[in-house]
């Protein structure tokens, strides 16, 4: 049996198509970029505008910096409390287009020896945990491989 | 640099740092009642009490104010409770200090206490999908700490400083905290204890990081005219800044996982941080080279590195010159955390902005013992919180 695989945000980033990308919205008055998602009011303390577009985020950017979990972090984070832990990493990621820095954890397997301020990365899809009716998604960042 | 906008430090008082397992409440009478036997007054004196707000320690947290006079014996003194995460403290000095420089009250008592869990702060419980400090924890696990391994990367990603001068900075903290009774770690820290200590958030190590304590500080404040009745030496607050940052915030900051977008407005020039000193600097009609010493909040080693910087010590990047150079040391050109800062205290979130006060009150007056920074005249506090609060206080004699 295959299980239901849910967002563990409704509507912070994609779930259907090919191009998986982060979701935020964009002020319609003065063009400002939010994520999280915001819908109702805008943060610019000069702009009174209330109608937000939907945007995809870029899909690359560039770490700002990164950092990893040496400790098994308490709830709400989820983990098995039994197995043995393994640290993940914590990576900042610059959106140039965006103009904002916005954080994910590193893909299964990114270590911080992997890493560099300055280096090229990717959003893409990735598994937060499950538990017995549902696969959690969430975003993760990765290295950009270089083509040979 | 005298102003009519001064107030006067006339008692400060401190319950030690530690994990005592009691409530709260016995550590901030504590520190009230000394406070109070400092500027030689009596409980009856004070007209107006401000407490800083613990969120660990039920409703009585909540309402600090309350609390302490309660617990002091209701007077029908007039009070505020002040909530502003780490700058909780520095909150409820400036809602005192905006009393006195009103002329609504005279004295004021300032008390904030805590009784703090084991290991990382987290959020308070329930399902808050709105809320950034549940959605850190939930969906990236992102502790307070992770944020401090960002900040330490950069600094050596960028300026070139080394795990060996994040481990300088605990050596140095953990010996002014030898000096100081009412710090909870007095114990000397070698360079290799610090390496030999597990990672917690890369490439911070638990000796990088501060622990989460018991602890309590309270002040009392008085006008000028009163303090001239009472003291002939006074020393006086000349700035509380509390200011919030500015759109767009451009810095990844505690507890947000995405900063505000800047392609409609251009970012400050100042960072955040740096903008609390600043408007502290203005307020106070000084700057960065009048100052004697600085209290500032080491949550990590490198984060004492950037608050060097965000002060305007130095120039960016040149924080680890001074280190290594030992201009940050007691005997050096601007000692930096005299006290042992939070290294040596660790964190008792609403009392700690008070207890820098407190720190730089003992110093202004001479009498800080063994940790004597000499012939101080001008210190500076620098603190930060999660959801843009933070502070900057600057005392002078």
């Amino acid at each position: 049996m295959t299980k239901d695989h849910k967002p563990v945000v409704p509507g912070w980033f994609t779930t259907s198509g090919e191009d998986f990308s982060l979701l935020g919205t964009r002020c319609t008055a003065c063009g400002t970029v939010f994520f999280p998602r915001q819908e109702t009011f805008c943060s610019n303390p000069a702009c009174a505008g209330t109608e937000f577009a939907e945007v995809p985020l870029s899909r690359r950017g560039t770490v700002w910096s990164y950092t990893n979990a040496g400790y098994r972090p308490p709830a709400p984070f989820v983990s098995d409390p039994d197995a043995e832990w393994q640290p993940f990493t914590i990576i900042a990621v610059r959106l140039e287009a965006e103009g904002l820095i916005v954080l994910g954890q590193g893909a299964p397997g990114v270590g911080v020896d992997d890493l560099k301020v300055g280096v090229e990365v990717e959003i893409v899809p990735g598994v937060l945990y499950e538990n017995d009716e549902h696969v959690y998604t969430t975003w993760n960042v990765r290295p950009v491989e270089v083509k040979a | 640099m005298s102003t009519d906008r001064e107030i006067v430090v006339l008692g400060a008082g401190m319950h030690p740092w530690g994990k005592w397992g009691r409530n709260f409440v016995e550590y901030g009478v504590k520190a009230a009642q000394d406070a109070l036997k400092d500027a030689g007054l009596a409980w009856q004196d004070i007209q107006f009490v401000a407490g800083a707000d613990t969120i660990r320690n039920g409703y009585p947290g909540f309402v600090a104010g309350a609390t302490f006079a309660q617990a002091l014996g209701w007077t029908g003194v007039r009070i505020s409770s002040s909530y502003a995460a780490c700058a909780s403290g520095s909150h409820a000095i400036a809602s005192a200090r905006a009393q006195i420089l009103a002329g609504l009250c005279d004295v004021a008592l300032v008390v904030g206490a805590d009784a703090a869990p084991k290991g990382f702060f987290a959020p308070v419980g329930g399902d808050r999908p709105d809320d950034p400090d549940w959605v850190r924890f939930h969906v990236l696990g992102a502790t307070n700490p992770a944020y401090f391994g960002l900040y330490a990367r950069r600094r050596i990603d960028l300026y070139g400083a080394s795990v060996e001068d994040f481990a300088r900075v605990k050596v140095k903290n953990a010996r002014n905290g030898l000096a100081n009774p009412n710090a909870r770690y007095r114990k000397a820290f070698t360079m290799e204890d610090v390496a030999a200590s597990p990672i917690v958030c890369d490439p911070l190590r638990l000796m990088d990081i501060c622990a989460t304590s018991d602890g309590a500080a309270a002040v009392v404040l008085c006008s000028k005219e009163f303090a001239a009745r009472h003291t002939t030496s006074p020393v006086r607050i000349s700035a509380v800044s509390t200011v919030t940052p500015t759109f767009p915030s451009a810095l990844i900051e505690l507890p947000d996982i995405a900063t505000d977008s800047s392609v409609a407005v251009a970012p400050h020039d100042l960072s955040f941080r740096a903008s609390l000193a600043h408007a502290a600097y203005q307020e106070a009609g000084i700057g960065p080279e009048d100052l004697s010493l600085a209290e500032v909040y080491d949550l990590s080693t490198a984060l004492e590195l950037d608050w060097i910087e965000d002060l305007g010590i130095c120039a960016r990047g040149e924080a680890e010159k001074l280190l290594r150079d030992g201009a940050t040391e007691i005997t050096g050109r601007i000692p930096v955390n005299a006290s042992g800062g939070l290294g040596s205290f660790g964190e008792a979130v609403p009392a700690q902005a008070i207890a820098q006060v407190c720190e730089l009150t003992w110093q202004l007056r001479g009498e800080a013992g063994e940790r004597q920074v000499s012939g101080a005249t001008v210190g500076i506090t620098a603190n930060q919180g999660l959801f843009g609060h933070g502070s900057s206080i600057i005392v002078t004699r």
